[in-house]
C-alpha cells in the first residue's frame, strides 16, 4: 500500500470537456461504432428539442385560444368559471396559491434535507449512514396519491393541535389566524409537500457532499477546525451551487404536485392571508380536478393555466441558474 | 516560538495493518528536518501522527507518545482540534479554500481561533503574505479567489494560511511535488527563512531537496511491501548524505533502489 497516497484525495471532478471539443472528436471520428454512438446521441439530443418544442407549440396554441375568448381579466380574475359563454377565468389565485404552497415546502424541507445530508455524509457512523440513505431512498419512491391519502387520513386530522398553538401566539399577524376550520389549507399541503421533496433533495445534496475533496476538509483541520468549522468552512461553500440545484429539483416537484395537493386541499377561487384557513388552489390541482368535467373551452382554459406553471418554472429554473453562475470562479470547480 | 518534539514508541495503524513501528526521534526547534524513504515506508504517515491528522483517516489509530515541549499530543484530555492549532501542515497538493478570497484563506484560521481583533486581521493577514514571499505579487488582487492563483503561489498562499495562527511547529508534505522547478525554489528559500520562527518537518521524494533544505534527515524504508515502515536513522543531513552510518540509507540515497 502507498501510504503516501493516504495523504491525497480522490481527485475533483473532472470537468465537462466543453462542447466544442467533443464535436470535433465526433467530426474526427471515423470508425462504425463512433458513426452509431454519434447518430444515437445527436438523434437523441434533436429528438428532445422536438418534443420541447411540440409541447411549447401546443401549449402556446391552445392558451391562446382560451384567453382570446376569456371574458375576465386572464392574470387578475379571482374566478374560474368556464362552462358557460363567455367564459371568466383568472390565474392569479392558482399563481398565489401554487407559490405560496411551494415557498412553505421549501422553508421546511431544505434545512432538513442540508442536514440528513450533512448527517449521512459526516457525521453518522458508516454503519448507520447506509440505511438512513436507504430509508431516504424509500421516502422517494412512494407514489403522491399514497402521500396524499396519508395527507388527508393522517395528517389533516393531527395538524389541529399545532393550527391552534400557531393561531394562539401568532395569530395576531393575520398570516396564523385560524377560524377553526377542517385543516385542509395551505400550510398542511405546504407541510405535506416537504416531506415529498425532501428526498431528492437529500440525495443530490449528499452525492455533492460526498464530492468535496478532502483535500479541502483537511485543510481546514489542520488549521484546527472542529467537525462543525469543517462543514462551514469546506464543505457547504463547495456543495452550495449543489444544494441550489437540488432545491430546484425538488421545487420543480412542488410546483408541479398534483394529486397530493387535490387530495389534501379543500380548495376555493380566492386569495387568503390566512394559510391555516382551508382555500386556495394550485394550477395542478385545479387542471386535475376540474378536467374530466371541462368543456372543450374549459380544457383550452386548464391548458393556459398550464402554460403560466409552465413559465414559472423556467423563470424559477433560470433564477437559479444565475446564482450559481454569478459565483463560478468561487465554485470548487477549479480546484 | 518553536518548540522542541520528542516522539517515543510511535506505532501507527491503519485499521488491522501496522503502517508505522515504534518510532522514536528528537527534533530540535529552530530546525528543518527532512523525511526521506520509499513510498509506502510510512513518513507521510509519521508526519500526520504529530498533529495528530492521522486519526482523520477511517481506521487509523496511534500509540506512542509525542511530546511537544513537554507536554504528551495523545495524552488523556489532550483535543485534537487544539493539538493542530499549535501544529500546522502544508499539503502535497496545494489546497486554498476554493470558496474564499486570498484575504479570507489567510485570515481563516484566525476565524477559527476566534481570538482576534478585526483591525488587527489586515496586518496579521499582511505579515503572513509576506512572510510566505507572496505580498508583492497578490496585494492589489487579495479580495480574488485564491483558486486563481498559480500552483506555486497557491502553495505559498497554503503557507501563509498555515503560519498566520503563529503555529510552533510546521509539518510539511511534500509541498514542492506538484510544483514546477522555479515555484520548488521559492518554496525552498521560504523554508530557509521560516525555519527561524517555526521548528519544521518535511516531508521529501527528492533526495536534493532534503540536502538543499534540512538541517536533520531522517530515512525511513521498510521490510517488504506490507510490512510496517521503519525509521532506520536520523542524523546531520550532511552526514547522512556522506558517510551514513547504516548500509541501506546509503543504498538508497546513491539511487542503488528506491
Amino acid at each position: 500500500m502507498d501510504i503516501s497516497t493516504q495523504t491525497t484525495d480522490a481527485p475533483p471532478p473532472t470537468p465537462q470537456p466543453g462542447i466544442a471539443e467533443q464535436k470535433r472528436n465526433a467530426r474526427g471520428a471515423t470508425r462504425a461504432g463512433d458513426r452509431v454512438f454519434l447518430g444515437l446521441s445527436r438523434g437523441s439530443g434533436i429528438l428532445l428539442l422536438v418534443i420541447m418544442a411540440a409541447i411549447a407549440v401546443f401549449l402556446t396554441y391552445r392558451a391562446a385560444l382560451a384567453i382570446s375568448r376569456d371574458h375576465g381579466n386572464f392574470l387578475t380574475t379571482f374566478e374560474w368559471n368556464t362552462n358557460v359563454i363567455p367564459p371568466t377565468f383568472g390565474v392569479a389565485v392558482l399563481a398565489f396559491g401554487t407559490i405560496v404552497s411551494s415557498i412553505i415546502a421549501m422553508a421546511i424541507a431544505v434545512p432538513i434535507a442540508v442536514a440528513i445530508a450533512l448527517f449521512i455524509t459526516h457525521y453518522a457512523p458508516r454503519r448507520m449512514a447506509g440505511p438512513v440513505a436507504y430509508v431516504i431512498d424509500l421516502l422517494a419512491a412512494v407514489p403522491s396519491i399514497v402521500y396524499g391519502l396519508w395527507g388527508a387520513l393522517v395528517l389533516v386530522p393531527h395538524m389541529t393541535g399545532l393550527f391552534g398553538w400557531l393561531d394562539d401566539f401568532f395569530g395576531w399577524t393575520g398570516i396564523f389566524s385560524w377560524d377553526g376550520g377542517a385543516p385542509r389549507s395551505m400550510l398542511t399541503v405546504g407541510i405535506l409537500l416537504a416531506i415529498m421533496i425532501l428526498p431528492v433533495i437529500t440525495n443530490v445534496s449528499r452525492e455533492v457532499f460526498r464530492q468535496v475533496p478532502q483535500m479541502h476538509e483537511e485543510a481546514a483541520l489542520a488549521l484546527g477546525a472542529t467537525r462543525w468549522e469543517v462543514v462551514r468552512m469546506a464543505v457547504l461553500p463547495f456543495g452550495r451551487s449543489g444544494v441550489i440545484s437540488a432545491s430546484m429539483l425538488g421545487l420543480g416537484r412542488a410546483l408541479g404536485e398534483t394529486m397530493a395537493v387535490a387530495t389534501v386541499l379543500s380548495p376555493d377561487f380566492d386569495i387568503h392571508a390566512s394559510l391555516l384557513n382551508p382555500g386556495g388552489g394550485t394550477f395542478a390541482q385545479n387542471i386535475a380536478s376540474k378536467f374530466s368535467e371541462a368543456t372543450a373551452d374549459g380544457r383550452d382554459a386548464l391548458i393556459a393555466s398550464g402554460l403560466v406553471l409552465f413559465v414559472i418554472t423556467l423563470l424559477v429554473n433560470g433564477a437559479a441558474r444565475i446564482i450559481i453562475q454569478r459565483r463560478a470562479e468561487y465554485s470548487g470547480a477549479n480546484a | 516560538m518553536s518548540k522542541r518534539i520528542d516522539v517515543s514508541g510511535l506505532t501507527a495503524y491503519y485499521g488491522s495493518h501496522k503502517a508505522i513501528d515504534d518510532i522514536s526521534m528528537n527534533i530540535e526547534p529552530r530546525t528543518v528536518t527532512a523525511f526521506i524513504g520509499p513510498s509506502g515506508c510510512g513518513k507521510s504517515t509519521f508526519l500526520r501522527t504529530l498533529n495528530r491528522m492521522h486519526e482523520v483517516t477511517p481506521g487509523g489509530r496511534v500509540e506512542g507518545k509525542v511530546l511537544l515541549d513537554d507536554e504528551n499530543l495523545y495524552g488523556a484530555g489532550i483535543d485534537p482540534v487544539s493539538v493542530r492549532r499549535e501544529v500546522g501542515m502544508v499539503f502535497q497538493r496545494p489546497n486554498p479554500f476554493p470558496t474564499m478570497s486570498i484575504f479570507d484563506n489567510v485570515a481563516a484560521g484566525l476565524k477559527l481561533n476566534g481570538n482576534f481583533k478585526k483591525s488587527e486581521l489586515g496586518d496579521v493577514v499582511e505579515k503572513s503574505l509576506k512572510g510566505a514571499n507572496l505580498w508583492n505579487e497578490v496585494k492589489d488582487r487579495l479580495n480574488k479567489p485564491g483558486s486563481g492563483l498559480s500552483g506555486g503561489q497557491q502553495q505559498r498562499l497554503c503557507i501563509a494560511r498555515a503560519i498566520a495562527v503563529e503555529p510552533k511547529v510546521l509539518l510539511m508534505d511534500e509541498p514542492c511535488s506538484a510544483l514546477d522547478p522555479i515555484s520548488t525554489l521559492a518554496i525552498e528559500d521560504l523554508i530557509g527563512e521560516l525555519k527561524e520562527r517555526f521548528t519544521i518537518v518535511i516531508v521529501t521524494h527528492n533526495m536534493q531537496q532534503a540536502a538543499r533544505v534540512s538541517d536533520r534527515t531522517a530515512f525511513f524504508n521498510l521490510a517488504a511491501v506490507g510490512q510496517p515502515g521503519k525509521l532506520i536513522e536520523i542524523d546531520d543531513t550532511e552526514r547522512i548524505f556522506s558517510n551514513p552510518s547504516v548500509q541501506a540509507t546509503e543504498d538508497y540515497i546513491s539511487g542503488r533502489f528506491g
